[in-house]
């Protein structure tokens, strides 16, 4: 989009819609849709707030732990169905169903064998996470050009240099990609964690805010969460894209 | 005895014809900084075959698709039949290189795509269509789809949908190239064949030498960076004598090797 | 180091010496699907029995209870009447999501300036974590349908939105030329050229929109009322009965991934042939 010749970005157009619930805000519409300013100045006050940082401390470990897991455990897996069949066959069908099931509807489970605390949320993220990483690692494992693989043998190098120099390094592409889908999975898992167990971190606060209609907390906490997810999934794509040279000439 | 080539022009010939159909005066083409096209002058002549010739990125394929009204030019202007023009047009038909497909469309379908698109009754168009699936060898396969196709017969349904539509001008985007070798020598010949029974004019780009020589009366070679034409090549073969006599012919080996000669710099 | 081709002998050597029935396994399971499929079930439901025999927790039901609680559910016909009653939402919020999305994506598709308002506001939608909205949902529209019926629109509008305009940005160039070449107006771009091409696209798009549609009626039953499905979950997780809580649940597993993969059956067979796997 060119305004006065200038090229201006396509996330620039989330600043237009900012200014337009800026004006819904102030026309009170809904008591739902506070101004945009107030929220924001909200997020400076609520940052600043012992319970947030608290909650975020909870938050931010669990979902730590969960991702280590889920890539700890995930990209083994899927380099090993990758390459050997046969747990290929047998644990195909799993991964499958589990990436595109309403994994929600586990949670209750979760809550009941791990009990309401922070043990239930980073498996809830662990469960979200891992499946996609396993599915991308797999990918990227059965991507490998054969042709690659072939020429490591014919100059001499030992099964496991070519599992490490070639097909971990050709297969990082698909890994990372499978990683930074997890990652925004993986704060999904933990908000909905949180949110369904309901006395933990900011399941606690989003409670708190939305029994007492303090929208513009809500709100302040809302937008926090989701930009921390963009955030992070930039980040892993900013790695990706320092690999991405080669992913094109494999 | 065969003519001679004709000697090497100026570096910017500006070629007139008696009967031009085709007039292409002074076209530029940059795309950004880059500048694909310099100042092409020529003029292609009713009911003959020419070529455009050179290595990669001279410009050839841009120089055609301006011609076809697909992409704009910079600078200059075309003709065609004495009328300036800027878009595609009815008496222009392309073949692009990748064929074209609609995948989910039978061979009749596609065949027939261009008369759909003006309007043509169902009956009418099928009935033209099938013609000339005939004529290209398709006989039988009008219901199938390009997934059930060799590269080679999905090439003739792009060839036999330029033909359908009845232009003045087929314009020819490296057609062969996407097929195998062993088919491609038989589709020169099949080219050939239509060109004498359909009397149409042809603008064909390729960057094979030996196609270049072997269908053409007129060959335009260009140099790259930027692309401007370099020389005009007319050579005389007698095409009456079967085409694995025309290939060992003397006169056809002499005007490929010059020509190679000529473009051996630009090779990479 | 050099290399030396295999010999003959050794490639089939261990097919050649093994038993009957062994081989014949051997030639199954490389042959067939189905066989695999056998043996993940029943790998995965032997490490449940074993699991929940152990027991891993008081409130860890065996594979058996769970599937007789499954079978008692389905024979008394509570699962059924739960379903209906869970699936409405879906089916409606799945419905209005595909209308709005696929047109709001043709239209992203090939208008810039649509692309530039919009896209950013759906990819942040679909990557941000949604359940946190859904109880805001309540404050407006109750507990009802209504609610979530926009809970599901919620979740699957923004994936099907995105879906449908990435299909319509990368058909292919050249055959929208091909349409140019032979004078096709604008109009007959679109609805000739664009739209078949994108179709098979759009419909993985809407199996997309089916799955995230699932996710949300779960969030809406576990986050806004529990009815129908979270209804029969609650309940017997209150009468503390995990056998059939646990039925209850891998219910909806089994519905949501059966639902998927016929979806993605009818796109191999009829909207892609030559993508099939023989």
């Amino acid at each position: 989009m060119k305004i006065l010749g200038f090229k201006i970005p396509m996330m620039a157009s989330l600043l237009f819609w900012m200014l337009v619930w800026e004006v819904v805000g102030r026309l009170d519409l809904m008591f739902l849709i506070p101004p945009m300013s107030s929220i924001l100045a909200k997020m400076g006050e609520l940052v600043a707030t012992g319970s947030w940082q608290n909650a975020s401390v909870i938050t931010i470990r669990s979902f730590l732990l969960g991702m280590a897991m889920a890539i700890g455990i995930g990209v083994p897996v899927g380099v090993a169905m990758g390459r050997i069949k046969v747990v290929d066959n047998i644990l195909g069908l799993w991964v499958n169903i589990f990436v595109s099931a309403p994994l929600s509807a586990l949670v209750p489970v979760l809550m009941i064998l791990f009990g309401l605390g922070e043990t239930t949320i980073f498996v809830t993220v662990f469960l979200f996470a891992v499946w996609i990483i396993v599915l991308d690692a797999r990918a990227g494992v059965m991507q490998v050009p054969p042709s690659l693989i072939e020429m490591a043998r014919s100059y001499g190098a030992s099964r496991f240099t070519v599992f490490t120099k070639i097909i971990l390094l050709s297969a990082l592409p698909e890994i990372l990609a499978g990683i930074r889908i997890g990652v925004i999975r993986g704060v999904k898992g933990v908000v909905i964690g949180q949110i369904l167990v309901s006395v933990v971190g900011y399941g606690e606060l989003f409670e708190l805010y939305s029994r007492n209609f303090d929208m513009e907390r809500f709100w302040a906490l809302t937008i926090l969460l989701f930009a921390a997810a963009m955030l992070l999934s930039a980040a892993v794509e900013h790695f990706e894209k320092r690999i991405e040279y080669y992913a094109g000439a494999r | 005895m065969a003519e001679p080539m004709r000697a090497p022009q100026s570096d910017d010939p500006a070629l007139t014809v008696d009967d031009a159909i085709v007039e292409v005066r002074d076209i530029c083409k940059h795309y950004g900084d880059v500048e694909a096209l310099r100042g092409i002058n020529l003029d292609f002549a009713r009911g003959k075959m020419t070529t455009l010739l050179g290595p990669s990125g001279c410009g050839k394929t841009t120089l055609l698709k301006i011609i076809a009204g697909l992409i704009p030019a910079t600078s200059g202007e075309i003709r065609i039949n004495g009328r300036v023009v800027t878009g595609p047009g009815p008496e222009r038909a392309f073949v692009f290189q990748d064929f074209a497909l609609m995948p989910w469309a039978t061979v009749m379908r596609n065949v027939a795509f261009g008369l759909e698109l003006k309007g043509v009754a169902q009956a009418e168009r099928e009935r033209i269509a099938r013609h000339y699936i005939a004529e290209v060898g398709l006989t039988g396969f009008e219901q199938k789809y390009p997934h059930e196709l060799s590269g080679g017969m999905r090439q003739r349904v792009g060839l036999a949908r330029a033909f359908a539509v009845d232009a003045d001008v087929l314009l020819l985007d490296e057609p062969f190239s996407a097929v195998d070798e062993q088919n491609r020598r038989k589709f020169q010949e099949d080219l050939l064949a239509l060109v004498e029974r359909e009397r149409k004019t042809f603008l064909f780009v390729t960057h094979s030498i030996e196609e270049a020589v072997y269908v053409s009366d007129r060959i335009v070679l260009f140099s790259p960076r930027p692309g401007r034409v370099s020389r005009i090549i007319e050579p005389s073969i007698d095409r009456s004598v079967p085409p694995d006599v025309i290939r060992r012919n003397g006169e056809y080996l002499d005007t490929v090797e010059e020509i190679w000669q000529g473009l051996r710099q630009y090779a990479e | 180091m050099a290399v030396t081709p295999p010999k003959a002998g050794e490639i089939g050597g261990a097919r050649n010496g093994s038993s009957g029935i062994a081989g014949a396994l051997d030639s199954l399971a490389s042959r067939s699907k189905a066989f695999w499929v056998v043996v993940s079930l029943g790998l995965f439901f032997a490490a449940w029995e074993i699991a929940g025999r152990v027991p891993i927790s008081y409130a860890f039901p065996t594979f058996l209870e769970t599937a007789a609680a499954f079978v008692e559910m389905l024979l008394d016909g509570s699962l059924i009447r739960s379903y209906l009653i869970t699936l409405q939402p879906l089916v409606l919020g799945v419905a209005i999501s595909a209308v709005l999305g696929v047109g709001l994506g043709i239209v992203m598709g090939l208008s810039n300036k649509a692309e530039w308002f919009l896209a950013p506001v759906f990819i942040v939608l679909q990557a941000a974590p949604m359940a946190a909205l859904i109880p805001l949902v309540t404050f407006v529209y109750g507990i009802g349908l209504v609610a979530k019926t926009l809970a599901v629109i919620l979740l699957a509008l923004p994936v099907i939105v995105l879906n449908s305009y990435k299909a319509v940005r990368h058909v292919n160039p050249s055959l929208v030329d091909m349409c140019r070449s032979f004078q096709g107006t604008r109009m007959q771009q679109i609805v000739k050229i664009v739209v078949p091409d994108a179709t098979p696209v759009l419909f993985a798009g809407l199996r997309l929109g089916v799955a995230a549609g699932f996710i949300g009626v779960i969030l809406a039953e576990l986050l806004i009322t529990p009815t129908g499905i979270g209804d029969l979950i609650t309940y017997y997780r209150s009468v503390a009965e995990y056998g059939h809580m646990y039925a209850a649940i891998a219910s909806i597993i089994a519905v949501s991934t059966l639902t998927l993969a016929g979806l993605q059956h009818v796109e191999l067979r009829y909207l892609r042939p030559e993508k099939r796997r023989k």
